[in-house]
Formats: C-alpha cells, sequence, structure tokens
C-alpha cells in the first residue's frame, strides 16, 4: 500500500494552526476560512483519523463514520467546485482524493489498525516480517502436505488420507483465526480505554507498548494464517 | 451559469437531455423522437447522421460508420476478431484506429463528434441557445484512454465536456431521483455494445457507488451477429453461396438479424427474409424464441459473472440487493431479464424506459455541476485497477479497483545508477498479475538530476479525478519543485492532434454552413422561381405589358444568380423579384377574390 509516510512518529499530530491560503488569515482546521468562505486544502500532517472528524481510537461506529463521510464529501466534492476558481478545485480535488483515502482505510478494522500503528509507532518497516517459529513450522508442513496432494492421483488411498488431513488443518486454522479475530477486538477496546484515560506515567506508557507490539504481531500472523487458508480452500474446495 | 446537456453516446442510440425545473427530459428531433441512431454516412451530398445515415447502411455501406463507440480508445489489434463486419477500410496509427472514408482518414473521436455535433444542434434549435458545455456518459467499465477518446469527441464536437459520467450510475440518479428509493440496488446495463453491472447505496441523497464490473465488449451487437453468421451458414450450404467477403451482404444480413431479434422480444416466432444477389432468389427461415435464446444463451450467461463479482466487491449477498434496475435495450430481450431475476432472486424493476434513462441522468448530473441540484451527490469508483510496471514484468498496483474517485496515490521514485538523467514510467491498467496482460495506458520518462545512485527522489502523483482519467504530476522532493510531465497516450490521441481536429472541425463546419446556405437559397429561388412562372400563366394578363415585361426580366436575373455560388446575390434577386412580382400577386389574389364571391353566389342560388 502506498499511504502517504507519516514521518511524525509517536508524536501527536496536531491540526496545525496555518494561513489561508487566499487571505491570510488564521484559520486553525476549518474545511472554509472564516472571513473568506474558501475551502482550504487539508493539511499533509492532518491523519485520517482528524480528516474525517474522529478521534484516534480502533472502534468506530460504522454509521458514524459513514456519516462523518458523507458530510465531508458534501463540502470537498469537485461537483460542487464547477463554478469556482481553479485554485479552488485543485484543492477541492486533492481534498476529495484524501478524504476518500482516509474513508477506506479506516473502514476496514484491520486496515484501521494497521494505519493507526503507522501512526503510532513509526513506519511500517519495523513490523516484523516473520511469523513465530511455531506458526512457521506448521506452515511449512501444510505446504508441503498441500504439495504432495496437488501432485497426487486424488482417489487413491493416500489422496484421501492427505485430503482428511488437510481438511483437519484447515478446521484448525480456522478457529486459530476466530480466536485472533477475538483477541484483537479485545486488544482494540483496551487501547481505546487506554487513550481514553489519556495518563501519560509510566505504567500506561508501558501498557500502550504492550497493547501496540501484542496487536502488531497479532496482525502479521493474521495474515500468514490467512493466505494459507485461501491456499487450502483453493486446493480442496 | 451556461446550460450544461447531459448527452447518452451509445453504440447504437444517442439521445441529448436537459433539465426542465428539476425535471430531467430528453430532447426531441424534427420528427418528435429522441433517439438518433449512432450512424454517420459520408454522402455525395454531405454528411449525414443518424435516422438518414441509417439508410444508408445498405444504399452505400463503405461509406457509413456504425457502432464506431467499439472502437473508441482502442488499437487494431484489439478488434482483428470483428473486422469481417466492418466494410471500411481500417488502419492504425499511432495506436489509434483510423476510418478511411471516400478517401479520407477519421479517427473514431472525430467520427463521435459527428454524432455529438447532431446532438447538439438538436439542443440548440430546441432550447434556441448555444450550447457549448455537456455531460457525456460512457460505460462503467471504459478504461482510461476509452474515456479520454470520448472526451477527445467531445472537444473536437465543439462541447467542453464537463464530466464524463458512467452510463448505469447515470441511470441510477434518474432512478432514485424519480423513486426516491434508499437501500442498495443493483443497476445491470446492457445496451448494443457493452454490458456494464454497478452497485450503489442510496442514501439521504448520497449515491455511493460500491462496485461495477462489465464487458465492453458486449452487446446487442454480438446477438445480431450469431444471428446473421447462422445465416451465413444456411445460405451457404443451401445454395453453396458465401455472402461472408461482401460487405453489402453482411450489412442486410446484420440488419435483418436484428430486426428478427427485436421481433422475438414480444413474439414466439418470426420470419427471417434475404433476397439473394443475382436473382438467385429469396432465402427465408422460421426463427422461435426458442431458438434464438439457445443461439445466445452464452452471451447473456457472460454478463452473469461480472454481476457475481461486483456483488463480492460489494461485500453483499444477491438477497441483499433491495432492487434491480433495467437499462439498455438488449434488456427487452425476456431472456435476459429471466437470468437477471435468477440471480439475484427478485423481479427487476423496469418501469423507467430503458433507452432514456440514461441521458436522463446525465442531465440530472449536469444540474448538480450547474449548482441546480445541490442535494443529491455521486460518488463512483474507478472500475479497474491501477498501476506501474516493475521490475521483471510486474504490475505493482497503486489504486485497486473500485476505489472511490477522487483517488490519489504518490510513488517516490529513485535512481539505481550514478549519473542516471531518466526513469522510465509504464503506467497500466487491469486485474492480472503480469503487465503484458494488462492494458498499456501510457508511458512516460521521468527527468532526474545525475546524481549518485538512490540519491534523487522524486515523488509521482497519479490521480484519477471524478471524470475517472488519469493525471501524473511529478516533485523532485530534494528542492521541492513540481516536474512538468509528458505523458504519451499507448492508445491516444495526442494533444496537438486533438488541436489540429478542433480546428479542422471548425473550418469544416463553416464550410459546411456556407454550403447548407447555398443550397437552401438554391431551393427557395427555385420554388420562387417556378411559383412566379404559375403566376404568369395564370394571371399575366390581368396586369399591363410593362409589368409582364419586369417580371420577366427578374426572373431571368434570378435563374441566373441561381446557377452562381454567391447566397446574398441570390437572396438579392429574390427580393428583387418579389418586389416586381407584386402587382402580379395582387391581382391574382383579387381575381381569385373575386372568384369566390361569384361562386359562392352561385352556390347560393343552387
Ligand atoms: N425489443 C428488443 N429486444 C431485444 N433487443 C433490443 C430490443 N430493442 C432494442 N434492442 C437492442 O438494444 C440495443 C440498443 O440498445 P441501447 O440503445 O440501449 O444501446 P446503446 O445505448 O446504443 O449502447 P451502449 O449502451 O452499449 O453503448 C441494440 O442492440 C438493439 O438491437
Ligand atoms: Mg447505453
Amino acid at each position: 500500500m502506498n499511504q502517504p509516510s507519516l514521518s511524525s512518529g509517536s508524536r501527536n499530530v496536531q491540526m496545525a494552526r496555518s494561513m489561508c491560503w487566499h487571505c491570510q488569515s488564521e484559520v486553525a482546521g476549518e474545511y472554509f476560512c472564516e472571513r473568506c468562505v474558501k475551502v482550504q486544502p487539508v493539511s499533509k500532517e492532518t491523519d485520517y483519523f482528524t480528516c474525517l472528524g474522529l478521534p484516534r481510537r480502533l472502534t468506530i461506529d460504522p454509521a458514524l463514520l459513514e456519516a462523518k463521510y458523507y458530510e465531508r464529501s458534501r463540502a470537498f466534492h469537485p461537483d460542487f467546485y464547477l463554478n469556482k476558481t481553479e485554485a479552488e478545485q485543485a484543492i477541492s480535488l486533492d481534498n476529495a482524493a484524501t478524504l476518500n483515502t482516509a474513508y477506506r482505510t479506516l473502514r476496514d478494522p484491520v486496515q484501521r489498525a494497521e494505519y493507526l500503528l503507522d501512526l503510532e509507532a513509526g513506519s511500517a518497516k519495523t513490523i516484523r516480517t516473520s511469523p513465530p517459529a511455531d506458526l512457521f513450522e506448521e506452515i511449512l508442513d501444510l505446504q508441503d502436505t498441500l504439495d504432495a496432494y496437488r501432485a497426487g492421483d486424488h482417489s487413491s488411498e493416500t489422496g484421501r488420507q492427505l485430503r482428511a488431513r488437510l481438511e483437519a488443518e484447515r478446521g484448525a486454522l480456522e478457529r486459530r483465526q476466530a480466536e485472533m479475530e477475538d483477541e484483537l477486538q479485545k486488544l482494540f477496546v483496551e487501547w481505546d480505554a487506554l487513550q481514553d484515560r489519556g495518563e501519560a506515567d509510566d505504567p500506561s506508557r508501558m501498557e500502550r507498548d504492550r497493547l501496540l507490539r501484542r496487536i502488531r504481531e497479532i496482525l502479521s500472523n493474521r495474515t500468514y494464517v490467512k493466505n494459507i487458508v485461501n491456499d487450502l480452500v483453493e486446493t480442496i474446495g | 451559469m451556461a446550460r450544461i446537456v447531459g448527452i447518452d453516446l451509445g453504440t447504437t442510440n444517442s439521445l441529448v437531455a436537459y433539465m426542465d425545473k428539476g425535471v430531467p427530459r430528453v430532447i426531441p428531433g424534427a420528427d418528435g423522437r429522441p433517439m438518433v441512431p449512432s450512424v454517420v454516412a459520408m454522402t455525395d451530398h454531405g454528411l449525414l447522421v443518424g435516422d438518414e445515415a441509417k439508410e444508408h447502411l445498405l444504399r452505400s455501406p463503405d461509406r457509413t460508420v456504425y457502432s464506431i463507440k467499439r472502437f473508441m480508445g482502442k488499437g487494431l489489434a484489439d478488434v482483428q476478431s470483428e473486422l469481417a463486419y466492418f466494410p471500411y477500410t481500417l488502419t492504425e496509427q499511432g495506436g489509434v484506429i483510423r476510418i478511411t472514408l471516400n478517401g479520407k482518414t477519421y479517427s473514431p473521436p472525430q467520427i463521435s463528434a459527428m454524432i455529438l455535433k447532431e446532438l447538439k444542434q438538436r439542443a440548440e434549435a430546441y432550447l434556441e441557445e448555444e450550447i457549448t458545455k455537456a455531460v457525456i456518459t460512457v460505460p462503467a467499465y471504459f478504461n482510461d484512454s476509452q474515456r479520454q477518446a470520448t472526451k477527445d469527441a467531445g472537444l473536437i464536437a465543439g462541447l467542453e465536456v464537463l464530466r464524463i459520467i458512467n452510463e448505469p450510475t447515470a441511470a441510477s440518479l434518474a432512478y432514485g431521483l424519480q423513486e426516491k428509493t434508499q437501500g442498495t440496488i443493483a443497476v445491470y446495463d446492457f445496451g448494443g455494445g457493452t454490458f456494464d453491472i454497478s452497485i450503489l447505496k442510496l442514501k439521504q441523497g448520497i449515491f455511493e457507488v460500491l462496485a461495477t464490473n462489465g464487458d465492453t465488449h458486449l452487446g446487442g451487437d454480438d446477438i445480431d451477429r450469431r444471428i446473421a453468421d447462422l445465416l451465413l451458414d444456411e445460405i451457404r450450404s443451401a445454395y453453396g453461396l458465401d455472402l461472408g467477403p461482401s460487405p453489402d451482404y453482411m450489412q442486410v444480413l446484420r440488419l435483418e438479424a436484428e430486426r428478427a431479434k427485436i421481433r422475438l422480444s414480444d413474439e414466439l416466432k418470426t420470419l427471417l427474409t434475404v433476397e439473394l444477389p443475382d436473382g438467385r432468389g429469396r432465402f427465408t427461415r422460421e426463427l422461435t424464441r426458442d431458438q434464438l435464446e439457445s443461439l445466445v444463451a452464452d452471451l447473456i450467461e457472460r454478463t452473469l459473472a461480472p454481476c457475481r463479482s461486483a456483488l463480492k466487491d460489494a461485500g453483499l449477498t444477491p438477497q441483499q440487493i433491495d432492487e434491480v434496475v433495467l437499462v439498455g435495450g438488449s434488456t427487452r430481450m425476456p431472456l435476459v431479464r429471466r437470468r437477471v431475476q435468477e440471480l439475484f432472486g427478485k423481479q427487476p424493476h423496469c418501469h423507467l424506459n430503458p433507452d432514456e434513462v440514461v441521458a436522463l441522468g446525465a442531465a440530472v448530473q449536469a444540474d448538480i455541476l450547474s449548482g441546480g441540484t445541490t442535494d443529491m451527490l455521486l460518488l463512483d469508483v474507478t472500475p479497474l485497477s491501477l498501476g506501474i510496471e516493475t521490475m521483471g514484468g510486474v504490475m505493482s498496483c497503486l489504486i485497486p479497483r473500485n476505489t472511490t474517485i477522487p483517488a490519489n496515490a504518490k510513488e517516490m521514485f529513485t535512481t539505481y545508477v550514478d549519473g542516471q538523467t531518466g526513469v522510465d514510467i509504464h503506467i497500466l491498467q487491469g486485474e492480472r498479475e503480469l503487465a503484458k496482460d494488462n492494458r498499456s495506458l501510457a508511458r512516460f520518462r521521468l527527468k532526474v538530476p545525475p546524481l549518485p545512485a538512490g540519491v534523487p527522489r522524486i515523488e509521482v502523483t497519479f490521480l484519477i479525478d471524478a471524470n475517472g482519467i488519469l493525471h501524473v504530476t511529478a516533485k523532485d522532493m530534494r528542492t521541492g519543485r513540481q516536474q512538468s510531465i509528458e505523458v504519451k497516450p499507448s492508445y491516444g490521441l495526442s494533444e496537438t492532434e486533438v488541436e489540429r481536429m478542433i480546428e479542422e472541425s471548425f473550418k469544416f463546419a463553416k464550410e459546411d454552413v456556407a454550403s447548407r446556405k447555398l443550397i437552401e437559397a438554391r431551393l427557395d429561388a427555385g420554388s420562387l422561381l417556378a411559383a412566379t412562372e404559375k403566376s404568369l400563366s395564370e394571371g399575366g394578363h390581368l396586369v399591363p405589358d410593362d409589368v409582364r415585361t419586369a417580371v420577366r426580366a427578374a426572373v431571368s436575373a434570378l435563374a441566373s444568380a441561381k446557377e452562381g455560388d454567391d447566397v446574398r446575390t441570390i437572396r438579392t434577386r429574390m427580393a428583387e423579384l418579389e418586389q416586381t412580382a407584386k402587382p402580379l400577386s395582387v391581382a391574382l389574389m383579387d381575381d381569385s377574390l373575386k372568384r369566390g364571391l361569384e361562386g359562392k353566389k352561385l352556390s347560393d342560388v343552387t
């Protein structure tokens, strides 16, 4: 994915105070200048949560998210800027594109969590790319079985045995997926609660890091499991 | 703001519509019908468009173009399989198909522009004002090149194309305006040349497209060909006669096939008749609806896979679709309705006129753009994934299909070799892994300052605007300077070529107007001369000699002016003749009045 890189690290990005591009009066995050009513560009520093007017939380009410998205679409969409100056048209186009990306990212809980990890803990590069050893072993094993099944005669005795094994594995993996989803949900709730408390002492900082690490771990394992389950479904239907 | 009209530029039929106090209406032509067949004929007497051109499909097939939309944004290789059905010479230049008619070469946007101009003139005559702005519809599954070609056609026709909007979503606007529905709808649009499916969510005036899919090369035309091919085979085996190489007869078969197909939407069987060449007699054949259905079942079947994909991308099951809306002439086929009903498990909605609903929706969108309608907003998506070719010929996706537009993606580029001064970028559209299996959109070369490898940082922004058309900009991150890039389209006209075509079209328009005025003047002069001769013979005796002589002189003056090609002179001589002949017409009038009275008296007596 090519989300604009947010280099701000763990620093909380606040809506910057800036000047209206048109009349130079001060604007503080509104989308229209109070003085000249010109549309303002969504700043590059604005994160997707702010862009949609939502707090930086992992649990978001989909209806609220949609309502915010529709409201801002009505404010930014190029359809409503045809009679305006070229500068305003360009801003509306950029803003609408950013808004659409923001909505697309936040609408999906997993993409939302991945995005928030980026925001909170720096660039995606630090996310570990290899699965934990036990999962790794399991996946390698399974891939061998899959290969053997694909190459062999499906109606033979061995074929039937392999298939039975794959089906069992698939069941186990799907249970594991469900567990991961459950744990993610719990972690999301814990994270939001921690944010709501807004404490900045050492224990909450440690708790914060623990949660981020765990969420990241599950997200990456989840991808591995998802891929192998897809392979399984493709092969044995 | 000046008025914006909505145009449905169809494969088979085109229409123009406008918004009349909150109600979209199609604009009828002089004959009262709104549909203009998308046919263009270059006759010896000039250009014909629409119904008149359609008559030339049989008379001069090699100079009459139909279904030009199938060629928009395409190269010759793309249409190789159907060349047999097109009786004119096709070539390719700069990735764009060229059609040679009467020794002159045209690109598909130029032909489309002729249809657009006809619609523009219709709208101008009807609304009594100049029309320079339009919203034009395209199939939702049109790629970037096809959209750009449509925009070019508008420019060449002298129209500023304020928006390219997708046909099924346009239909949903007209539908939503009328039915005030909320919920999810599926628009199934099966026309003459293309098939589209769009799944939308309608809520509080927002029309959010969730997914779209389709086939830009599947429509009623393909059904006609199936029937035509059947006739071709049967005539071959019954008479040993191969009509395949004869473009005239291919048109005969095609048109007969279409008529039979349309009849079979209402009837259970029909008779096809073809007059054979060289007095070989007449071929007739009965075709039943059942036979037609088994002949084309696979074509209808091909529309269902895109429907399933769109549902999957929208994350919905068929049961979750509240309403299915049918658009396009081919949805009148009972088989199509059955298959759609089976897939979605509900009766499709067809209260709206499937021929007009797209144009009506375009008019609604035009009204939104001009600020008339403020409570509706369409959020459409890009139908195909956009990406660039990376090492090893793989496509790396930048903007996935079904992303809401406008959409953008930024990508950072650098160099691999010290002092490298350029990076070549190849833009693609499609869903396949490998670059070569996707559609090439354009190439461009990024200029890079000569620096050690890896040091330059050029950020390229790919922006798909609300028309679904791509714009590329680049910025040198070290200097912060914007770089202009020249994108070379793979299947499109260059900017200079479009400009030349606009100029040419203006020149032609002037010539057209001039020659039309001359023709009209000559016609008027002709009827005035005939009328005057008639008056002279009927009432010459009623006026003095000198009047008769003067009229005779004026008649011969006009007759010789009519032979020349100066409109002014003709009109002046006409005025002079009318003036000179006034005593004659007055005398005739008096005379007939008198006789009328006499007649009356007579009849009163009897
Ligand atoms: N009663 C009918 N039964 C079957 N087919 C019909 C009927 N009426 C029209 N058609 C077919 O519908 C097609 C034209 O439909 P329509 O006018 O919607 O297409 P279009 O808008 O020109 O094409 P497209 O949208 O694909 O560019 C033609 O192929 C025509 O033969
Ligand atoms: Mg159509």
